[in-house]
This record gives structure tokens, C-alpha cells and sequence, in this order.
């Protein structure tokens, strides 16, 4: 079972080698990618049943053992990620092929797609920092290529300060895993774990702080998440869908791997967490309510989202952690889906400005249901998988008498659903638009090419499913939460596993 | 760490954040690569006292250095490197488009900033001109 563990980062570096052999031939890549995230899928979910069943799934690479070695492992969070990220990635790219425009037009899209994807997965695997670095660049130098596929001129603008700064985020990282390594002599986190704790308090202190600033401007926590909104909007629609999904949570996910397993948690760094996480909340619900394009919009709402995430990470206590891994698991299903409407929304009225759309749920009924579904979940409207994942969490900051993070949470919600409640009027309801201007071709009854809104309506409908399978959802979530908050099981099973 | 490498790392780094501030892409392009250097530079010294080849038995008294970090640090040479290109590929491609190379302000900001200050003089909001 544990040569399975590489094959979601291995099977995609292959596929896009051969993706850019076969570039000639556009349906040879869409099979090619096809295939390869279709069989990472499946692998990813065998994975989460063995993880689930014995705890974590280890591979050390080439049979070197852990500290020396490069060692990945597939635990239940772990697993959990890679399954979501698989189905969103997967949908996403019917989206993208369904559509015209980039992925037809441009050789290197599913090259860099299947790229990105193994970044990703690399990301949630690695059981070494420094592994995880390389994960990163893997996915961001494929991010930076695609998000100015176009070669436009916003595009280029905007794409510029998203490498710069991921470039800088980067720099950061680099010279943190050099001076842990100065300290410790070890990149290994299982390894890492033990040394950091015979550090001095001040020095451990340092690092935590630093390696959550390098991740959070991935993730686009509060005072540095003024280049996401920014960025995102302005590459290709799914270009932007799966950016908006997953590579945030990448960045969440690894603000939690490493503050639980290296620092252990101490409760400063949990005051900290919720203080940020509400400013985060705040901030990015509020940036939401002055634009007027709606994936800027939702970008805002991105941001706002993170910083739920971060609350409950915050709490430190299975309740809370279980709540976070199901808040993400929610959030990347719902927030990929609401872009993707946003890019059909685009597609079919030549625009996504609010000022500038209306009427769509006459014309197309089918978008504005697609829309409505996630929307209300995102707002938290039960019984959608918001509510629940929304509820895990104030439920357990009233356990952990976190008040004003439970205050801001529910607020910040009522805010959430006010911002959709105005996208919905300004796209949906409203006075018909005259013919769009430049609306590509005539779209048929569905509002969009047949595989766009099958690939839209199938991740509105896996939301759904969240919804029927949210009791052992949660208990999964609650399993992964028990093993990031004693992170011994995981340490002693890299450090003292037979290759 | 020897201390004169641990200077060229703090000019280096001093350098890097300085031009990553300036408003011209060039400048940012050349800060971002120095930095870049930095911490490749601060990742080879961070595996201890170097000048020895990091090979078992090629020094009599049996002293190596650290291979590790070395390793480590060819990595991020090689991804700083591409980074690099891409960079300036980008940069170029903006100057192809402006015809100028200073970093433009988000667009959309500037319509956000307009519609809530409707009685502003639309001056107020043109880019100042650089000398």
C-alpha cells in the first residue's frame, strides 16, 4: 500500500512530460491529463481509506531511512486534502476544456496543470521542510506561468506582484529552513519536532512567527493578503477557480502541519492565531462589500473564509482543529464552484461586473441554481455543508470560551450572505440586459458549453454530497485533529519505521 | 559562520529589500535576485565552518563538510535561477506592452476609490508624473 504514497506527485510530472511531447495533438493532452487525475484520484482516495484505517501510510523514497531520506507521508489530513484537491482539479479541467480560450489555444496549459497538480500534492505529502519548499515552487513557478497565460496587459500587471511577492514569500522561506538548519541540523519535521522543543524559547519563538508569515502570505492571512484579490481575478476563469480553491488552503494546510508538529502550539501562538484570524475575517468581509466585480468579490470572500480556517486552528483543541480541516474541505469545493459560475457568468454576458450584468435568471436559469447552491452554503444557510462546517466551529469556540472570535465569526457571516444577496441582485435579478456585446457564440440552453456546466453542476452536486456524508466527514476530521494535536504517533512511525 | 560571509549576507539582503522598494520593474527584477542570492549564500554557511570538500576521507585529519546543505542550496540555485527568467521574460513582456517599466497601481482599486469619493476633483486621482 505504501507504493501508492508518491503517485499523485510522481503520475502528474509524468503526464505533463508527456503532455509537452505530445503537444502537437490538443486531444492527446486532454486525454493524457484526463487520465492522470482521474487514476490520482482514485489513488488519492485508496490512501484515505488505508490512512484512516492504520493512521498514516509512510514511503520512504528509495528505501533510505527517515532523517537521511526523503520520506513521504499520507496521514489522515494529509489524504483528506489530496481527495478534495483531486475532485476540484479533476472538474476544473472538464471546465477548462469545455471552454474556449486558453486551454485550447495555448500549448503549455496542461503541461503546466499537471504540474501544478503535483505541487500540490507534493505539498500535503512531504514529511520534510525542505521537500516542502520544492512542493511550493513546483506549484507556484507552474501558478506564475498560468495566471498570465494570456499575455494581457492586466494580466502581466497583476501577475507581476504575484510573483514578486511569492518570490519574496519564497526568499523568506529559504533563509528560515537555513538557519533551522543551522540550529537543528535536521529539515525533517518528524526530526525537527523533538530538536526545536531543546531550543530557547526565544529562538523557537522566532521561527514559529517566521515560517507563519512565509505561509501566510500564501494563504492570505491579514496583513498580508493585499495581493490576492488583486491577482487572482484577472487570469484565465478556471485558471482563477482552482488558484481561489486550492492554492490558499496549500498554504493553510502548511500553516497547520507546521505549527502542530513543530511547535507543538503554545498558547501565545493560539492568542495570536484567533487575534489574526479575526482581523483576517473582518478585513476581507469588509473589502468584499466595496467591490463591484464579482470575482473580486468573491476574492475578498477567499481571505475572509482563511480566516475561520485560522480560528479554529487557533483554539488548538480537537474540536476546533476538526472544524477547520472540515471548513476547508467545505471551502474548496464551494469556492472552486462559485468561480467557475463567475467564469460562465463571464462567458455568457461578456462581463462579471455587477454595474454591467442582470437578468441572468431568465435567461439562464440553470447558472443562477448553480450559483444559488454554493452560494447559501458559503453564507453559512443551513442546511448547506457552510452551516455545518460553520457551526463545528462557533460550537467550539463556545467550548473553548473564545467569545468575541465566536462573536466575529457569526457577523461575519451575516456579512457574507449580504455580499451574496448582492451579487445575486446585481447578475441575477435586476433588468435584462440588451445582448451581451461580445459574447463569444451562442451558448446553447444550458448558458455554457456542455462540459463547463455538467463540470460545474458535478462540484455543486460533491458539495451536496458533503452535506449527506458530513457525519463521517466529521469524524474523520475529528481523527486527523487528534493526531495533529499529539503529534507523537506521527513522529515515532517516520523516525522508527523499518524502509 | 564565518563573520565575513555572514556581512556579505546582511549587505545582500540589505540590498535585495532596498531595491525590491522601488517603483521601476527592473530594480525589483535585480533586488529579487539578490535576495535570492542572500539566502542561497546564508543556506550553504548554515552547515558550518566550509572550505573542505564535503567528501568521507578526502581530508587526512577526516574532517568533511556538511554535504546537506550544499545539496539544498543547488536546488534553490537552480529554482532561484528560473524564477529569474520568468521574471524577466515578464518584465519584458510589460515593457513591450507600456513602454515603460514602472509597476502600474491595481486598476480596479482606483474605481473603488473613485465611486466612494464621487465629489473629489477626478485630478486627484491621476497618477503623479514621475520627475
Amino acid at each position: 500500500m505504501s507504493a501508492l504514497v508518491p503517485l499523485p506527485v510522481v503520475l502528474p510530472i509524468l503526464g505533463a512530460a508527456l503532455a509537452i511531447v505530445g503537444g502537437r495533438s490538443r486531444d492527446f493532452q486532454r486525454m493524457i491529463s484526463l487520465l492522470t487525475l482521474g487514476t490520482v484520484l482514485v489513488v488519492s482516495i485508496a490512501l484515505l481509506v488505508e490512512a484512516d484505517d492504520t493512521g498514516l501510510v509512510i514511503h520512504q523514497e528509495g528505501g533510505w531511512p527517515a532523517p537521511l531520506g526523503i520520506t513521504l507521508v499520507a496521514d489522515r489530513f494529509a489524504t483528506l486534502m489530496l481527495v478534495v484537491s483531486a475532485v476540484v482539479l479533476l472538474a476544473v479541467l472538464v471546465y477548462a476544456i469545455g471552454q474556449r480560450g486558453e486551454e485550447d489555444e495555448r500549448v503549455s496549459f496542461h503541461p503546466l496543470y499537471l504540474v501544478l497538480a503535483a505541487g500540490v500534492a507534493g505539498s500535503f505529502l512531504t514529511a520534510d521542510l525542505f521537500n516542502l519548499f520544492v512542493s511550493f515552487e513546483m506549484m507556484l513557478a507552474a501558478s506564475y506561468v498560468l495566471i498570465t497565460l494570456g499575455g494581457r496587459p492586466d494580466q502581466v500587471r497583476s501577475g507581476m506582484s504575484y510573483v514578486v511577492i511569492s518570490l519574496v514569500a519564497s526568499t523568506l522561506f529559504i533563509t528560515v529552513l537555513a538557519l533551522l538548519y543551522a540550529a537543528t541540523g535536521t529539515v525533517n519535521m518528524a526530526d525537527l519536532s523533538g530538536r526545536i522543543d531543546e531550543l530557547d524559547p526565544g529562538v523557537q519563538a522566532a521561527f514559529a512567527i517566521t515560517l507563519l508569515v512565509v505561509f501566510g502570505i500564501k494563504a492570505g492571512l491579514f496583513p498580508l493578503f493585499f495581493w490576492l484579490p488583486d491577482s487572482y481575478p484577472t487570469a484565465p476563469g478556471p485558471v482563477t477557480a482552482i488558484f481561489a480553491g486550492l492554492l490558499t488552503k496549500v498554504g493553510v494546510y502548511a500553516i497547520i502541519r507546521t505549527q502542530t508538529l513543530l511547535f507543538g502550539m503554545p498558547d501565545w501562538m493560539g492568542t495570536v492565531l484567533i487575534v489574526v484570524a479575526i482581523l483576517t475575517m473582518v478585513v476581507g468581509v469588509l473589502g468584499a462589500i466595496s467591490q463591484d466585480d464579482m470575482k473580486r468579490i468573491l476574492a475578498f470572500h477567499i481571505i475572509s473564509q482563511i480566516g475561520y480556517m485560522i480560528f479554529g486552528l487557533g483554539l488548538f483543541t480537537v474540536a476546533g482543529l476538526a472544524g477547520a480541516i472540515f471548513y476547508i474541505v467545505h471551502h474548496i469545493l464551494v469556492k472552486t464552484t462559485l468561480f467557475l459560475v463567475a467564469g460562465l457568468v463571464d462567458q455568457r454576458a461578456g462581463s462579471s461586473r455587477l454595474s454591467e450584468v442582470g437578468g441572468l435568471v431568465r435567461t439562464e436559469p440553470i447558472i443562477a441554481v448553480l450559483f444559488a447552491l454554493p452560494a447559501l452554503s458559503l453564507a453559512g444557510i443551513p442546511p448547506f455543508s457552510g452551516f455545518i462546517a460553520k457551526f463545528t466551529l462557533v460550537e467550539a469556540g463556545l467550548g473553548d470560551r473564545a467569545w468575541w472570535g465566536v462573536a466575529f465569526a457569526l457577523a461575519v457571516g451575516l456579512l457574507t450572505l449580504y455580499s451574496m444577496t448582492k451579487i445575486w441582485s446585481g447578475v441575477f435579478w435586476g433588468a435584462r440586459d440588451e445582448e451581451p456585446r461580445n459574447a463569444p457564440m451562442a451558448l446553447g440552453r444550458l448558458g455554457g458549453s456542455v462540459p463547463t456546466v455538467l463540470a460545474t453542476a458535478a462540484l455543486a452536486l460533491t458539495s451536496l454530497a458533503v452535506i449527506v456524508w458530513a457525519s463521517p466527514l466529521y469524524e474523520v476530521a475529528e481523527r486527523a485533529s487528534l493526531d495533529l494535536i499529539d503529534p507523537r504517533r506521527y513522529v515515532d512511525a517516520v523516525l522508527g519505521a523499518a524502509p | 559562520m564565518n563573520v565575513l560571509l555572514a556581512l556579505v549576507v546582511a549587505v545582500l539582503f540589505a540590498c535585495g529589500t532596498w531595491l525590491l522598494m522601488q517603483r521601476r520593474l527592473t530594480r525589483i527584477i535585480i533586488g529579487i535576485g539578490l535576495l535570492g542570492h542572500g539566502a542561497n549564500l546564508l543556506l550553504v554557511t548554515s552547515g558550518g565552518i566550509g572550505g573542505r570538500a564535503p567528501i568521507i576521507g578526502a581530508d587526512e585529519q577526516g574532517f568533511y563538510a556538511d554535504p546537506l546543505p550544499q545539496a539544498l542550496a543547488l536546488t534553490a540555485i537552480v529554482i532561484t535561477f528560473g524564477v529569474t527568467a520568468f521574471l524577466l521574460a515578464l518584465g519584458f513582456r510589460s515593457w513591450q506592452i507600456t513602454r515603460d517599466d514602472r509597476v502600474e497601481d491595481d486598476l480596479e482599486d482606483r474605481l473603488v476609490a473613485q465611486r466612494s469619493a464621487p465629489d473629489e476633483h477626478p485630478e486627484a486621482h491621476e497618477e503623479p508624473t514621475e520627475p
